[in-house]
């Protein structure tokens, strides 16, 4: 898994992440106006003085979009890093401890998931009151689901290893053996999919806040900036497909390299061919 | 890999069906049993709905009023909605009045939850249906032809197509639709309304645009899920076996892959009309269509709980069963699942 191992196509993916990153911690010196700034005549189109046109209230559509990203990456981020904890740490407990506790754990997480995601986030996000931290707290819980699936598949083909048996028969607590025994040997096959829940994690907050349930103005965030523009499609303005644009962008860009970690990880283990 | 709404087919962990066949017994007890889990699934999401919706903080009432509300106010409009009483019977009468179809009555605009639910179902269903029709055939002969040119140019392009397909979000292909066919072609209508007393055609007419987007929405994953599962049947030892011996390509498909595909291609195409019952929630909200799923989102602004809850039930319902049905026609189709390993 060294650069030079990677495939063009995986190269252009990091490239496009790390472009989008360097947008959104670098965003007050690169953007040409203020997020927020009225500068312009409302849907004045691209070129001249706002090189993307502007958007429903007249603000400079490519500096919104220079501050989405921060948004946008902030809460996805966050909420996949957050899930993936919840996740594998229930999820390796549940291994460890085996019995009850696994039963208990496995089978409220199979009624969490009977709901689907969506449904269930609006539900929920019906009664919070709306702010960032909830959001991003449910978009976790939800999300962890998934992740603990996977993380009890995982760990429970490592806990059967003789090494593991070694650190039991040692007399090591559990926490030692989810942390220093189980996680470092599942860290490979869990690290593709972070790639996978950080591209859904992308686009389900773009979904929410489409809808008007995630990011809440005047924040700018790409699936909000869909959302303030909607109207203009069909007068032929095209500044509700540039956020979109952005965000399938960024999607596809973690995805390419999700594929080429999932191939090399995949090909150490020997599993999971073609798929 | 894919990065779905719903689950891609290798992430799918044994389903419990699975689990409880291979302890054993005969095929009828084996389908009860899933279709008890089933049941009672749904009983859990029902709690879930109604209990997660009360335990969680923030109070109908006290929003409703705002923050200068009296006690007194908070206490009168609370017991209107009937929220004074205990959560436990709220429950049971709020589940036997579904039982009878009674959805109780909206907070916002006070009309029976039910009668929106029903007329607005028939409409969101169409459009799963149509899209559907459409999908399931293309993707499996898609997927197909993946598979007959595996790592050759069809399957490379087929594979970048739906890696790109998969990564755009819903609204957005749906926009881009709506840029090209209607504000460029003029070909296509917006929005998609359609209203009672529209003939079937004419209806048809209207939802071109919506259905493409769940189309293309769905295609992509069921595609994808289509060729790996196929590609993991011809990869096994007795269609090498039977390659070996001579037999032509089609009847080693016809006897001998097709039907251990049956079970994970009919998965597949469960799965993905449980992702395609949630898609619709978005695609209603591009095109302005009036189904269940823009009613839940209009909802859920207002903060109007008993539809809220009414439409979440509704979509988990739909989508319990559809994986019920996978589950079941798995059994059915792959004896191997019916007996204790």
């Amino acid at each position: 898994m060294t650069l030079r191992s990677m495939p063009i196509s995986a190269r252009i993916g990091l490239a496009g992440i790390l472009f989008v990153f360097a947008c959104a911690i670098f965003a007050p010196i690169i953007a040409p106006y203020d997020e927020s700034a009225i500068v312009g005549e409302v849907w004045a189109p691209m070129g001249g003085d706002f090189l993307l046109g502007t958007d429903n209230l007249g603000r400079d559509l490519l500096s919104r979009l220079i501050y989405g990203a921060r948004a946008t990456l902030f809460v996805a981020l966050s909420a996949t890093v957050i899930s993936f904890s919840i996740g594998m740490f229930l999820s390796f407990t549940a291994v460890v401890s085996g019995g009850v506790v696994d039963q208990v754990l496995s089978r409220l997480n199979d009624l969490l998931m009977s709901v689907p995601a969506l449904i269930l986030a609006l539900v929920v996000l019906a009664v919070l009151p709306q702010n960032i931290w909830i959001l991003i707290v449910v978009m976790a819980v939800i999300d962890s689901t998934r992740v603990y699936r996977i993380g009890r598949a995982v760990a429970l083909d490592v806990s059967v290893m003789d090494f593991v048996e070694a650190a039991w028969l040692r007399g090591e607590g559990k926490l030692w053996i989810i942390f220093r025994e189980i996680l470092p040997n599942t860290l490979a096959p869990l690290l593709g999919e972070f790639g996978l829940r950080f591209a859904f994690s992308i686009l389900f907050l773009s979904t929410l806040s489409f809808l008007g349930l995630g990011i809440q103005p005047p924040i700018a965030d790409w699936g909000g900036m869909v959302k303030d523009n909607k109207d203009g499609i069909i007068f032929g303005v095209s500044a509700s497909l540039t956020p979109g644009a952005a965000i399938a962008f960024l999607v596809v860009c973690v995805n390419l390299v999700v594929d080429w970690l999932i191939n090399t990880t995949s090909s150490l283990k020997g599993a999971r061919d073609n798929a | 890999m894919t990065s779905s709404i719903e689950e891609p087919a290798s992430v799918r962990p044994v389903p419990s069906a699975v689990r409880q066949a291979r302890r054993g017994n005969s095929l009828g007890r084996l389908v009860a049993r899933r279709i008890l889990l089933g049941f009672g699934l749904l009983i859990a999401a029902s709690m879930l709905i109604f209990g997660g919706v009360e335990a969680l903080p923030g109070d109908f009432a006290s929003t409703y009023l705002g923050q200068d509300a009296t006690p007194q106010a908070i206490a009168n409009i609370r017991e209107e909605l009937g929220l004074d009483r205990p959560m436990a019977e709220r429950y049971l009468s709020w589940l036997g009045g579904i039982a009878q179809g009674d959805f109780g009555t909206s907070w916002s605009n006070r009309n029976s939850v039910g009668d929106q639910i029903w007329k607005r179902l028939g409409n969101s269903l169409l459009l799963a249906g149509v899209a559907a029709l459409i999908a399931i055939p293309l993707a499996l002969a898609l997927g197909m032809v993946a598979v007959l040119y595996r790592n050759r140019i069809p399957d490379r392009v087929i594979s970048l197509l739906s890696l790109a397909a998969i990564s755009l979000p819903e609204f957005f292909i749906g926009y881009l639709l709506i840029q090209f066919f209607t504000v460029q072609l003029g070909f296509a209508s917006f929005p998609a309304t359609v209203y009672d007393g529209m003939g079937l055609g004419e209806r048809l007419a209207t939802i071109v645009l919506p259905v493409m987007t769940l189309v293309i929405v769905v295609l992509a994953h069921m595609m994808r899920m289509t060729r790996s599962a196929i590609m993991n049947v011809m990869s096994s030892p007795y269609v090498e076996t039977a390659e070996l011996k001579g037999l032509s390509a089609l009847r080693i498909i016809a006897e001998h892959a097709a039907p251990n595909a049956v079970a994970p291609v009919v998965t597949v195409i469960a799965l993905n009309l449980a992702a395609l019952v949630v898609g619709v929630v978005v695609v209603e909200v591009v095109f302005v269509y009036p189904g269940i799923g823009q009613y839940m989102v209009d909802a859920v602004t207002v903060r109007d709980m008993p539809v809220v809850q009414g439409c979440g039930l509704i979509f988990a319902a739909l989508y319990i069963v559809l994986n019920m049905v996978a589950d079941i026609v798995s059994i059915l189709a792959n004896p191997r699942l019916r007996h204790p390993r």
